[in-house]
């Protein structure tokens, strides 16, 4: 076979693009190994471990289970828009170009960067309905006897939600700061020239201006804050009496609590219907602002 | 006059909610780090006796639960040192082929790297620890390492690509002309210019592999493997544990994230925002 192609030597091209080629490959060997080994790998046991019927079988039996989807989908309805919203709005004040804003700002953006453990657990014990801070600040200034934060199971959720906000709120204020800054001041002045006030000026510059960054911005929110093990586990471990678990907690509850991994796969597979297509629509999205 | 007075309070007002609503939590982890152990139960606004006798306990592993403490706390430097590397090395590799050379496959690896970007790790985590314990992985500082850089990765090279698209790309062709290798192309060219972004997602890198708990919290048992993240979770959910010495730890963990955010935070916020959702 050498021989055959050595005696065409007019099919033979000099080397430029497949020396590129080469290294191109060679430089993805890396990512391609991480990829195949622990993303590819995993998702394929999943499938495997997703393909027994017994683990649906657990699942759909279970109160629990449903108990945490409508958990699930209270805890994006409320967490995710509650968060953006007032991220979208405060970006506004943490845009100010002053020096003490500034400084806020940086104090802000804490929650985002300390460790998820010791601000949660801070958290959790500043709500012990007996020794906690706040019921003990409201029996001293008030009079008052503090509700059972963590033990009703409405309240410890809302807390879980809470919780979500505090954590992520300086996050994606930071990115629609970041976004307001791209806007050009020159819109703002001829509209204050024009008169407008400022809600005009969010209405007409700076939400069209925004909008794609938000949408996106909500979607992605959307997946990570189904994906939040964290903020449940941590503040109430999906107690009392499993009521307030979403699936992020449950999956893990029934894999490794219960030693039941198909059941725990199961649920996780239970959610796709919902993740995949939002998936498919960020995949577009995000490709569509790098291509122009 | 009067009209921006008004402004001012306003202003003034939306600063103070925001503020007591973002430091609430931390300024309670500092008060109850500095109360002395035996009024614990106080809930108080500042303790009557302040002390930092809990920081001694601390940084002297002066209780049970933390016999191992600067061990794991060496854990935890070593995992978020590893990451970091190991994140850098496949994110500027992968980004440059992506970014920077005219490859066909690139585009696949590209939307790959953002499919993985866009699962939420919790809901990995099952299988990832089977197969984790099929490479024979499991209780090793290395499961969690290449857990969160599996993670990171992805972000990190579409990071660094968005960042290398806004750098000029006559650069690499000059240095084509020249007769340079890609090889060279990216150590003397390419690198030099994405410094910023890859300051950026090194520091961002480090943050979560430090933070990290759900992985470090499934794939690590043994005390003195595990990192401090997790060795805190334990100590807390022991209800017989001192909470000021829990909460002293908690702050101890919590300064050096807090310090590379501040000296890096310039970098960070061009190179991680800009770069777009993370846009």
């Amino acid at each position: 076979m050498a021989h055959v192609t050595s005696s065409r030597p007019d099919v033979y091209t000099p080397s430029g693009p497949s020396l590129e080629v080469t290294w191109g490959l060679i430089f993805l060997i890396p990512y391609i190994v991480v990829f195949a080994l622990f993303v590819i790998y995993p998702i394929g046991y999943g499938v495997y471990l997703g393909a027994d019927p017994a683990g649906y079988r657990h699942v759909f039996n279970d109160p629990i289970y449903y108990r945490t989807a409508v958990n699930t989908v209270v805890f994006l309805l409320l967490a995710v828009n509650l968060k953006m919203v007032l991220a979208l709005a405060l970006s506004g004040f943490f845009a100010m170009p002053h020096w003490w804003v500034r400084v806020l700002g940086v104090l802000f953006l804490l929650p985002w960067v300390i460790p998820h453990v010791p601000s949660i657990m801070s958290i959790r014990w500043m709500l012990n309905s007996e020794w906690g801070m706040i019921n003990n600040i409201l029996w001293d200034m008030f009079g008052v006897i503090g509700p059972a934060w963590l033990v009703d199971v409405k309240l410890a959720f809302g807390g879980v939600i809470a919780v979500h906000i505090w954590k992520y709120l300086p996050f994606w204020t930071m990115i629609f700061v970041t976004g307001r800054m791209a806007i050009a001041p020159a819109y703002y002045e001829a509209a204050a020239i024009d008169g407008a006030g400022g809600f005009a000026m969010f209405r007409y510059i700076t939400w069209p201006m925004l909008r794609n960054l938000f949408i996106t911005s909500m979607l992605l929110s959307i997946i990570w804050s189904l994906g939040d093990f964290n903020s449940v586990y941590l503040l109430t471990g999906g107690g009392p009496i499993d009521r307030t678990n979403t699936f992020a907690t449950l999956g893990i509850r029934y894999s490794f609590q219960q030693g039941n991994f198909e059941a725990g796969v199961a649920t996780v597979i239970t959610a796709l219907p919902f993740l995949v297509p939002l998936v498919v629509i960020l995949i577009k999205r995000l490709n569509a602002r790098v291509d122009h | 006059m009067g009209h921006k007075a008004i402004q001012y309070a306003q202003f003034a007002l939306i600063a103070i909610v925001v503020m007591t609503w973002t430091l609430t939590p931390i300024y309670h982890l500092l008060v109850v780090s500095l109360t002395p152990v035996q009024d614990s139960f106080a809930g108080k606004l500042w303790p009557d006796r302040p002390t930092l006798d809990n920081y001694v306990t601390v940084l002297t592993q002066g209780d049970y639960y933390l016999t191992n403490f600067w061990r794991q706390m060496a854990n935890s430097i070593f995992a978020a040192i590893m990451t970091c590397a190991l994140v850098l090395f496949i994110a500027v590799l992968a980004s440059y082929v992506i970014g920077r050379m005219r490859v066909r496959f690139g585009g696949v690896v590209s939307n790959l790297a953002l499919l993985t970007y866009l699962i939420p790790a919790a809901f990995l985590a099952i299988p990832f620890y089977q197969v984790m314990g099929v490479y024979q992985l499991l209780d090793s500082i290395w499961a969690m390492i290449l857990a969160v850089t599996t993670f990171t990765a992805p972000y990190a090279i579409w990071v660094l690509r968005q960042y290398g698209d806004s750098v000029p790309r006559e650069l690499d062709e000059a240095a084509k002309i020249d007769g340079a290798t890609p090889l060279q192309i990216l150590y003397m060219v390419y690198i030099p210019l994405i410094t910023p972004a890859m300051i950026a997602i090194g520091s961002f890198a480090l943050l979560h592999a430090w933070n990290e708990y759900l992985y470090a919290f499934l794939l690590l048992n043994d005390e003195t493997r595990m990192t401090v993240p997790i060795a805190l979770g334990y100590y807390a959910s022991d209800d017989d544990s001192p909470w000021p010495v829990v909460m002293a730890m908690g702050l101890i963990y919590s300064l050096p994230p807090a310090l590379l955010y501040y000296s890096v935070r310039k970098y960070m916020a061009s190179g991680l925002t800009s770069g777009g959702v993370k846009s």
